[in-house]
């Protein structure tokens, strides 16, 4: 009986989970990308209150719904404090009805993060990497993106 | 073999464009002197700080969630350093038309409103966030007056706690400060951190 409770608990959680955004931490993020089924995996970092940052995520957006039968992925990080995931970052992805992955950065120590994703990345957002898992390429930019300079870079893969 | 050959390659040639396009000061540099104008109406150079030994110039905004976060620590950092002879000089990056919330006199109420006891100078045209090279807000350039003028000894974030949950808090500023006063180098020099983008004059043309 014990256990059919807490299997009952842990599937609503999982429910509820669903419809909101989740702290991810870099470890888990290379995790994501390790066991998943996808081979190019656009990571996009990103805030609400980074202006070039929203302007440029309905290119990833669309990059997502184009490629939906593709093993492909677009994961978007947001830099938003881990205080404001209920009122900023959730309210957000609702009103924009994202449909792409969404986590909040879940790490302590901001050199240490941005050094891991890139020795290159100063810290200014947005920030792209992209990951192609069969050809093991790895490449970074410190950049805001328009739709067709994205599809330059994914096609140069 | 080739491919990755042919990857490291590229990643290399990629940093070495991206090295080359950044601009403004390096550490060692020397810094130059401006004639900004504070929210009190007057204006502030660095040689009016006729007892400094150095200086904590932080580029910053009335607007960035990323420097709120840091505003009091902004004013403990002065509180700290300024009797010691480095005083904080903030400079907001932001043109107002580009960015409304960072207009003269919104200055000036947030530096009422937070008792701000360092100067907060306006910098029209961004002239000296290009120069310094400030890239993001807030972003900290530590100088020290030598013979030769202004060097620039750290660049970087003020902590690696933005938003005060990091049990083991490096507090880079202070601990280059601590080291300044007692005749030493910052042992590190430059720090990375996640800030807001500098929000530049829209070109008139086009």
């Amino acid at each position: 009986m014990k256990r059919y409770i807490v299997t009952i608990l842990l599937i609503l959680v999982g429910y509820g989970a669903n419809a909101q955004v989740k702290l991810l931490t870099l470890n888990e993020l290379e995790q994501r990308v390790a066991k998943g089924k996808d081979t190019t995996y656009v990571v996009n970092f990103w805030a609400t209150w980074c202006g070039p940052c929203v302007e440029e995520l309905p290119y990833f957006e669309r990059l997502t719904s184009e490629n939906a039968k593709k093993p492909f992925k677009v994961i978007l990080m947001s830099l938003d404090f881990k205080s404001k995931l209920k009122t900023d970052v959730e309210p957000f992805v609702a009103k924009h009805k994202l449909k792409s992955e969404v986590f909040v950065v879940n790490e302590m120590d901001q050199q240490k993060f941005i050094d891991r994703v890139d020795k290159s990345w100063s810290g200014a957002l947005p920030a792209t990497l992209i990951l192609n898992t069969d050809k093991k390429v790895r490449s970074f930019y410190e950049k805001a993106f328009t739709y067709d300079e994205l599809l330059k870079v994914l096609n140069k893969k | 073999m080739k491919k990755l050959l042919l990857a490291c390659l590229t990643l290399f040639v990629v940093t070495a464009v991206n090295a080359q396009n950044q601009t403004g000061y390096q550490v060692g540099d020397l810094a130059s002197d401006f004639n900004l104008k504070n929210v009190d109406g007057k204006n502030v150079s660095l040689a009016n700080y006729k007892n400094a030994k150095g200086y904590i110039v932080i580029f910053t905004c009335n607007t960035c969630p990323v420097s709120k976060a840091y505003e009091s620590r902004k004013e403990e950092l002065n509180k700290m350093y300024a009797a010691k002879g480095y005083p904080v000089v903030a400079i907001n990056t932001n043109d107002p038309v580009a960015s409304p919330g960072d207009t003269y006199e919104k200055m000036q109420e947030r530096a009422k409103e937070k008792n701000f006891s360092f100067a907060y100078l306006l910098d029209p045209d961004h002239v000296f966030t290009k120069k310094y090279g400030a890239m993001r807000t807030p972003h900290v350039f530590v100088l020290q007056k030598t013979a030769k003028g202004n060097e620039v000894v750290y660049i970087g974030a003020i902590d690696n706690d933005q938003q005060l949950a990091n049990p083991q808090r490096d507090n880079y500023v202070q601990n280059a400060v601590n080291q300044l006063l007692k005749g030493e180098k910052p042992s590190v020099a430059s720090t990375k951190a996640i800030g807001c983008t500098i929000k530049w004059k829209k070109e008139v043309s086009k």
